[in-house]
């Protein structure tokens, strides 16, 4: 009995709503994806180069940040740390907010070219200036999607569009894409867990 | 899911960089409670939350640290696995691999598909390599008498001592086999300038009675090359050739290529071995006969009567084994497609009649040809040196990579002879028996750390490429000589390319370099044949001479399907893979025939005291069916007394009985019983089928009468299922097929398995109780004859059952069916109720009884591989198909926006299978190899009485006997 | 045993105890100052729980490898013990609910002792599914609870699933059962009470009752309907239980005899248990007028019967795997009775089959130290029953390379010490604190017998 009522407990307490989301500390470099990504309307492509290519998007080299920081504020004390590894080769510690238990593959070359946009996952990044977790990223969330892709597929090419509204019904969109190029999302153990 | 709860988390994220107890403390009380005073409904959900979910990491989750480089690196992608070619060495011959790196990390080997020697296959050796590179019992520093040191104070001792070398007098070096054309030139440079100086190769499982054998009848030392996909007919006289005297994976590929049917009609090779223990060759014969090794010669004298070719007088005919004539016939109807080879513990006259048989019979030239030697060692030589030392006339000894402290012929005695020299230098691996005598211990780079070169057993020379720097600081022998001779390069990169593109004149040679390098292989390096012609008189009187008398028991010195000769006793992969014949892991035995056994009033288990010329070791007696009479079979590679933790004193050491006079076998010991007992664990304990059709085979003959007498052999029945049956009309629908007649047994695939799974490794201990992991078990069925039984084999891992019993009984469904038909493992959902493993019929599924990772260091997980999650304790697992490799593809193919090809997957048993045994793929498409294969007579499922479908299926094991023998075996 | 009921013969309470001696000898017991030899007995049975905690910390922190479990071994002494405890639990409901529903007098001065023995039985049993799981942590798995993370449910499929609900359902309506019998004789040790503790206590516990005519109707219909509840218990429990094996394809666990025997083997082990305890309490307490011979004698009857069936279920297990023809089916029978393990399976056959035959004997039936010895038999022979189905089938199964042996280690053997000693205490917690006997039932009964 007390086994069960902990339980429950737990079941509802531990919902990731409120273990998980909301998660956003702070960075050793203030960064701000709203300037760059939002107001610059950099593509995220830019520094998150792996995205399309490996299961991980990775984190850009500080050379990347250097290619323009060379030049642009050249000197802003907020880009020390930046201008510091890239001379010394000590890398940044950059915090994790989307973190995934290690018996989960997500794979996010799979999912850019199916046409899943960044925004269905890490939200409207170009809008947070310190990077937020807005989504649970529980399986069950997963699986939503996993079972009905159709209002989260996009063409690819538009996938880095935070802010892309169509014209009409995404899911119709999806549905049109989904039977077009044949995408149909595992629902199997193993498509995450290896 | 409120306001508050994202405010909750940010004031976390504010503590970032205080230690782990202040976080706790911070979240426990005020500050995280004090914005919580708002709404007691929530804050009394934090606190339930902190009180239920103690001990979880779901609420209180670690910082995280991404580090990602500060500057890019050409062409790498995060998370995209690099390969590199390189090649391993054993004994001095090269194979060439594939290294797979994950985030600069080499985490697996896989055969290169464009090297001569493996044509995409990796032995069991090579594929468990990988482990000793990470091992943390590795030598780790520069010692000087025990004592650290650094490579500065021996670069500069070597300063001030070399110059008191003068022509190197009193200057030796020792060590193994060595093909490397860079280090070849680097020893001629050294003994230039030191001309006095000495060098002996020495390999405790060198092969010098070969080519002495073949210097007898060819009057020059040449060393053959064997075509088995050209031979018909192989005889071999105790010749492993397949198991652990096997020079190349592509020996097994070449003899398997004959033995898989397509049809069949398709012919068949005819296997007749004649051996003492028994081997892998024996185990896959098609005739095998028993015999002490003393008599193996003179099996192969009267084998040579009955061929009595012309050009040579026989005297005297007839023979003892009435077989032999058979042999001799079948060798006859042969001619030019037969191959006879004589194993390497036999002696130079038992060589030189193999090969002078192959010259009468027309082979040479079609089944074997001779080269030039690639590697030449020198028994003879080692026990010369050590007699030197000891008669003081060594001053300077330079021992690269060798430990003949451990495994020098007895008679050398070389501690004794060590410890006579006053300077003596160490290079290895581990701090062996060795270094423990050296004055200087040097730590050597693994292959994977080093640059270097090699030849394979047919002479092509390949590039070794590291794929990681030396974790421990180590050396190569190239950059010690260097340092010694005082060549003008001294890092092992430029010493290499330096040798290569001396060869290599002109501009095009910076690019031959690279394409050398990238390829891992140097196209048209390899020896060419040399004509040969016998001298007839020598043979003539190596026909003649009369057969040895019997001298009981005869002790068998066999190289170590774990450990080698000892280089690989620290490799837990090794020790923990079971014996393929004796099914033993973690100790050698004297393996004995049951009647032997008898006669010697001995059981399993039993320590016996074995002397011979006055020299005496203690083994545990290990009865083995189709053992030869009256002959006693040692592993050597056991009983190490100093190396690292996984193998010091496992088993017991032989060395102690062998001498340079008998390096392979020896007579007239004495065995003793001491009445002791000592535990020896086997992964089998049960050796009969008890007359169920697991293994179903047939003769060649019986299978062309009536190919459907595979499929009868199981009871008919109408099968069907309660459950609904699952759609595959789209998509894919994976499955396996092992060919039993490729098949030999070898333990490839069980270590690939292990490497590319994570599989860890138990224990003895824990394989006692019955708790080993390996994905793949290589059943072994002993049938027939209980003194002189076949033997069957049977590779069983997950079946993948369409009807699969394991998946309706999980509580809480963590084995699921997928939509390909993969019988899936969710280690993350399983509570470890066990019951699926119970209701295996297969007994497939491993269950982690305690934290078999537990405790390991951070360089020991570096050999982990990301792609597989590593099970904790309390999960059961299983073979899951390699699926991490099946996504992988599949991804990649999505992104392309194509469908897979036939073959584009190959799960790490499949890629490595030097047999090519395994073939994996899609059963929804027809005309792919599997789905090809399982519409082949001999396909069929194994247990298929209990419906449940296995997507695995075996193709039969065929035998091919000689008619005229088949009667009198009764085969 | 319709001869039995007949109210006619011999008397269910002897030495014409009056109501008013029922109540005081039975309440007695619960209120006297606490005897030495509970004390000592508390102690020993304490000890051996403590134990049993002992393993099962040790098992939580290292693993299911502390016991001798292996492949292809993959249940022992874990399930061996489950199953056992919840035969022995099944004597409880079967005299409380269906034996009441027939009407058997005889049943009231042992339901309330053989309940209790049910209730500390399952609780005994339940600990083994709970803790023979590789993550007990995650054992809540085995329950519907939403989980918003994995959104997973269980697999209804699984036999395993059932049990979590048949074991719980079952512990839930004993429980009950048990409890709605205690509450008047609660009532009643609250009013004779004499501390305020005591009072407060069994005040609490007795939830008012006042013994009003509406209470008893009350009481009266709440029995009845908790009665015909757990009757359909008594058979799917066990039944659920045998599917476990039953639905497997293991040869020797696929086998649709399994339900039937299964609960003739549990009632048969129940009676024995009940037996074994009543026999001391009987003679400890010195309550031979309430406890009678005949009360004795009707369980092993009892015993007898089921005795049969099971030896009834052991042959027709042998003649089926012969008549079916399969190969596999023969070998593990042939091998239970002849191979390795085989010294169990005679036990077994000893133990269940020939030695409950002395019931036919009336002297044997109604001598008290016979009955005790062959109670503790027929324990020992149903624990082996079950290690026997269990081990024997799995160690050698299908295909010959996978075969082994299970060997246990000291962990797995003072865990099963350990359970009983668990069983044990709280039973003499029982005795200490709670009537043994239902004073009611056995009040009500003596007014009916009196009135013909």
């Amino acid at each position: 009995m007390a086994v069960l009522g902990s339980v429950t407990l737990f079941s509802y307490v531990a919902r990731p709503q409120f273990t998980e989301v909301g998660y956003s500390p702070v960075q050793p470099v203030a960064y701000s994806h709203k300037l760059h990504a939002g107001n610059l309307g950099m593509d995220c492509r830019y520094c998150h180069i792996g995205v399309e290519q490996s299961a991980h998007a990775g984190i850009p080299p500080a050379e990347v940040c250097m290619n323009c920081h060379a030049r642009v504020k050249k000197d802003s004390p907020l880009l020390a740390r930046v201008r510091e590894s890239y001379e010394s080769g000590q890398p940044i510690p950059w915090v994790r907010i989307h973190r995934l238990p290690d018996y989960v593959h997500f794979n996010h070359q799979a999912h850019v070219n199916a046409g899943v946009s960044c925004v269905s996952c890490h939200g409207r990044v170009d809008q947070m200036v310190e990077v937020r977790q807005v989504e649970p990223l529980s399986m069950a969330w997963c699986l939503d999607c996993h079972r009905n892709p159709a209002p989260f597929v996009r063409p690819p090419e538009l996938v880095t569009r935070l802010d892309w509204q169509p014209d009409r019904d995404p899911a119709e969109i999806g549905r049109e894409l989904i039977a077009a190029r044949g995408i149909n999302p595992p629902q199997n153990c193993s498509a995450c867990h290896r | 899911m409120s306001e508050k709860a994202k405010r909750y988390w940010r004031s976390l994220g504010e503590v970032a960089d205080t230690p782990e107890f202040r976080q706790w403390l911070e979240r426990e009380f005020p500050e995280g409670a004090s914005e919580w005073v708002g709404s007691r409904r929530a804050l009394l959900k934090l606190m339930a939350a902190s009180f239920s979910l103690a001990g979880l990491t779901a609420c209180r989750r670690p910082e995280e640290k991404i580090l990602p480089f500060s500057k890019g690196v050409e062409g790498y992608v995060p998370g995209q696995p690099v390969y590199y070619a390189s090649i391993m060495t054993l004994g001095g011959l090269a194979t060439g691999v594939l290294v797979e790196s994950h985030e600069g990390r080499p985490t697996k080997i896989e055969g290169n598909p464009e090297h001569p020697a493996s044509r995409g296959a990796a032995s069991a050796f090579a594929q468990a390599s990988i482990l000793s590179l990470y091992d943390p019992d590795r030598s780790r520093t520069v010692l000087r008498e025990g004592r650290r040191a650094s490579w500065e104070e021996f670069e500069a001792f070597v300063q001030q001592h070399m110059q008191r070398a003068g022509k190197g007098e009193g200057l030796r070096f020792l060590s193994g086999a060595i093909s490397s054309p860079s280090l070849l030139a680097l020893r001629a440079y050294l003994l230039d300038r030191y001309p006095r100086a000495g060098w002996v190769q020495y390999e405790p499982l060198g092969r010098e009675s070969e080519l002495a054998g073949i210097e007898l009848l060819f009057g020059r030392p040449l060393q053959p090359v064997y075509r088995f996909e050209q031979a018909d007919v192989i005889v071999a006289l105790d010749a492993d050739f397949l198991g652990l005297d096997n020079l190349a994976p592509v020996w097994i590929r070449d003899y398997a290529a004959r033995r898989r049917l397509g049809t069949p009609q398709d012919s068949m090779n005819r296997l007749y071995v004649v051996e003492p223990g028994f081997s892998l060759t024996g185990a896959n014969a098609d005739h095998r006969w028993r015999a002490r090794p003393s008599e193996i010669g003179q099996i192969a004298r009267e084998l040579a009567r009955e061929l009595g070719v012309n050009g040579l007088k026989v005297l005297g005919s007839g023979s003892s084994h009435p077989w032999l004539a058979a042999i001799a016939r079948d060798l006859q109807r042969h001619r030019g497609r037969s191959l006879v080879l004589a194993g390497p513990r036999q002696p130079a006259a038992v060589h030189a009649l193999a090969h002078w048989m192959n010259h009468a019979l027309g082979n040479a030239g079609r089944t074997v040809s001779y080269t030039q030697p690639v590697v030449r060692t020198d028994m003879a030589g080692l026990t010369a040196l050590a007699e030197e030392a000891r008669a003081g006339q060594v001053d300077t000894l330079v021992i690269l990579g060798a430990n003949p402290v451990y495994n020098a012929p007895a008679d050398a005695d070389f501690a004794a002879a060590m410890k006579r020299v006053p300077v003596t230098i160490h290079l290895g691996q581990e701090v062996d028996e060795t270094a423990a005598l050296a004055v200087w211990h040097l730590p050597e780079a693994h292959y994977l750390e080093a640059w270097g070169d090699g030849r394979a057993f047919d002479g092509t020379a390949s590039i070794q490429q590291p794929t990681v720097a030396p974790l421990f600081g180590g050396r190569t022998a190239s950059e010690i000589v260097a340092l010694l001779a005082g060549y003008e390069h001294r890092r092992a990169y430029d010493i290499v390319r330096n040798y290569w593109l001396t060869q290599w004149k002109g501009p095009e040679g910076e690019r031959t370099w690279e394409r050398a390098v990238h390829d891992g292989v140097i196209s048209g390096t390899d020896f060419t044949p040399v004509a040969v012609t016998p001298d007839l008189r020598r043979v003539q009187g190596l026909l003649n001479e009369p057969a040895l008398p019997v001298a009981d028991p005869e002790v068998v010195f066999v190289p170590s399907s774990a450990t080698y000769d000892g280089r690989f006793a620290n490799n837990g992969w090794l020790q923990e893979a079971p014996d393929p014949i004796t099914k033993l892991t973690w100790d050698n035995a004297a393996l004995l025939s049951p009647a032997t056994a008898r006669r010697m009033g001995v059981e399993n288990g039993d320590v016996v005291e074995i002397e011979s010329q006055g020299r005496r070791v203690q083994m545990p007696v290990w009865i083995l069916p189709g053992h030869a009479d009256g002959a006693v079979s040692l592993a050597l590679g056991y009983g190490r007394k100093r190396c690292g933790r996984v193998g010091r004193n496992v088993g017991h050491d032989p060395y102690p009985l062998r001498t340079s006079a008998y390096p392979g076998f020896v007579r007239g010991a004495v065995v003793r019983r001491t009445g002791r007992r000592y535990r020896l664990v086997t992964t089998q304990e049960h050796h009969s089928m008890e007359g169920r059709p697991i293994v179903r085979e047939a003769t060649l003959e019986e299978f062309r009468a009536q190919p459907d007498l595979i499929r009868k052999q199981s009871a008919k029945t109408e099968l069907f299922s309660l459950f609904k049956e699952h759609d595959y009309s789209q998509g894919y629908q994976w499955g396996m097929a092992i060919d039993l007649n490729a098949c030999i047994g070898c333990n490839a695939c069980l270590l690939a398995c292990q490497a590319e799974n994570n599989i860890p490794i138990v224990g003895k201990d824990q394989v006692r109780r019955g708790r080993e992991m390996h994905w793949i078990r290589l059943d072994r069925y002993f049938e027939g004859d209980p003194e002189d039984p076949r033997i069957a084999w049977q590779p069983v891992a997950c079946q993948h059952c369409e009807m699969a019993p394991c998946e309706t009984v999980c509580p809480v469904a963590a084995t699921n069916h997928s939509s390909e038909g993969l019988n899936d493992m969710a280690y993350n959902r399983c509570i470890g109720t066990r019951y699926c493993a119970n209701n295996c019929p297969y007994k497939v599924r491993r269950f982690n009884f305690l934290d078999y990772h537990k405790g390991l260091q951070e360089v020991q997980k570096m050999v982990f591989n990301p792609d597989v999650t590593v099970r904790m304790r309390g999960v059961m697992e299983k073979c899951t198909y390699c699926v991490q490799r099946i996504e992988e593809k599949k991804i990649k193919a999505k992104a392309e926006g194509r469908r897979l090809q036939d073959g584009e997957i190959l799960t790490a048993c499949q890629q490595t299978c030097p047999a090519q045994a395994i073939v994996f793929g899609d059963i929804n498409d027809p005309d792919s190899r599997v789905s090809r294969l399982r519409r082949d007579p001999r396909n069929y499922s194994l247990l298929e009485e209990l419906n449940t479908r296995p997507r695995t299926t075996y193709l039969a094991r065929l035998r091919n006997p000689n008619p005229e023998l088949a009667s009198q075996e009764g085969s | 045993m319709a001869t039995v009921s007949q109210p006619a013969e011999t008397p269910l309470v002897l030495g014409g105890l009056t109501p008013a001696e029922v109540t005081r000898r039975v309440a007695g017991i619960v209120e006297q100052k606490t005897p030495r030899a509970w004390w000592a007995a508390f102690a020993f049975t304490g000890s051996l729980t403590l134990v049993l905690f002992a393993m099962l910390g040790y098992l939580v922190t290292t693993g299911i490898g502390v016991w001798g479990n292996n492949s292809p071994v993959g249940w022992a002494f874990d399930i061996t013990n489950f199953v056992f405890w919840i035969g022995i639990g099944h004597a409880g409901t079967l005299i409380s609910a269906i034996l009441y529903l027939f009407r058997q007098r005889w049943r009231t001065s042992i339901n309330r002792f053989a309940e209790a023995m049910t209730i500390f039985a399952v609780t005994c049993a339940a600990i083994f599914p709970l803790f023979h799981v590789g993550r007990p942590w995650r054992a809540y798995w085995l329950f519907p609870v939403p989980n918003e993370w994995s959104g997973m449910w269980p697999n209804f499929r699984s036999p395993l699933v059932w049990d979590v609900f048949a074991v719980s359902t079952y512990f839930t309506v004993s429980l009950l059962f048990w409890y709605l019998g205690l509450v008047p004789d609660l009532a009643t040790l609250r009013d004779r009470a004499r501390t305020r503790a005591r009072q407060i206590i069994y005040g609490i516990l007795s939830l008012g009752w006042r013994g009003s005519a509406r209470h008893w109707n009350h009481y009266e219909m709440a029995y009845l309907l908790l009665a015909g509840l757990s009757t359909p218990l008594v058979l799917s429990v066990h039944s659920i239980v045998s599917f476990d094996f039953a639905v497997s394809l293991l040869p020797g666990w696929h086998a649709t005899i399994f339900p039937p025997y299964f609960v003739a083997g549990a009632i048969f082990s129940g009676f024995a248990m009940v037996v074994t305890l009543m026999v001391i309490a009987r003679w400890f307490f010195g309550l031979h007028h309430l406890v009678t011979m005949k009360h004795l004698e009707n369980m092993n009857k009892v015993m007898l019967a089921t005795g049969l069936i099971v030896g009834y279920a052991y042959a027709v297990e042998f003649f089926i795997a012969w008549y079916s023809g399969n190969p596999f089916e023969r070998f593990a029978f042939l091998n239970r009775a002849l191979g390795p393990y085989a010294w169990a399976y005679w036990i077994m056959v000893a133990c269940n089959v020939l030695v409950p035959q002395l019931f036919w004997f009336r002297r044997i039936r109604t001598s008290v130290p016979a009955m005790f010895v062959i109670s503790l038999l027929v324990n020992v022979g149903m624990w082996f029953e079950r290690f026997v189905i269990i081990v024997t089938s799995l160690h050698r199964d299908f295909l010959p390379a996978a075969w082994g042996m299970f060997r246990p280690t000291w962990v797995d053997l003072l865990t099963l010490a350990g359970s009983f000693g668990l069983f044990l205490t709280l039973f003499l917690l029982f005795v200490r604190f709670l009537p043994m006997i239902s004073m009611s039932e056995v009040k009500a009964m003596m007014a009916a017998e009196e009135t013909p």
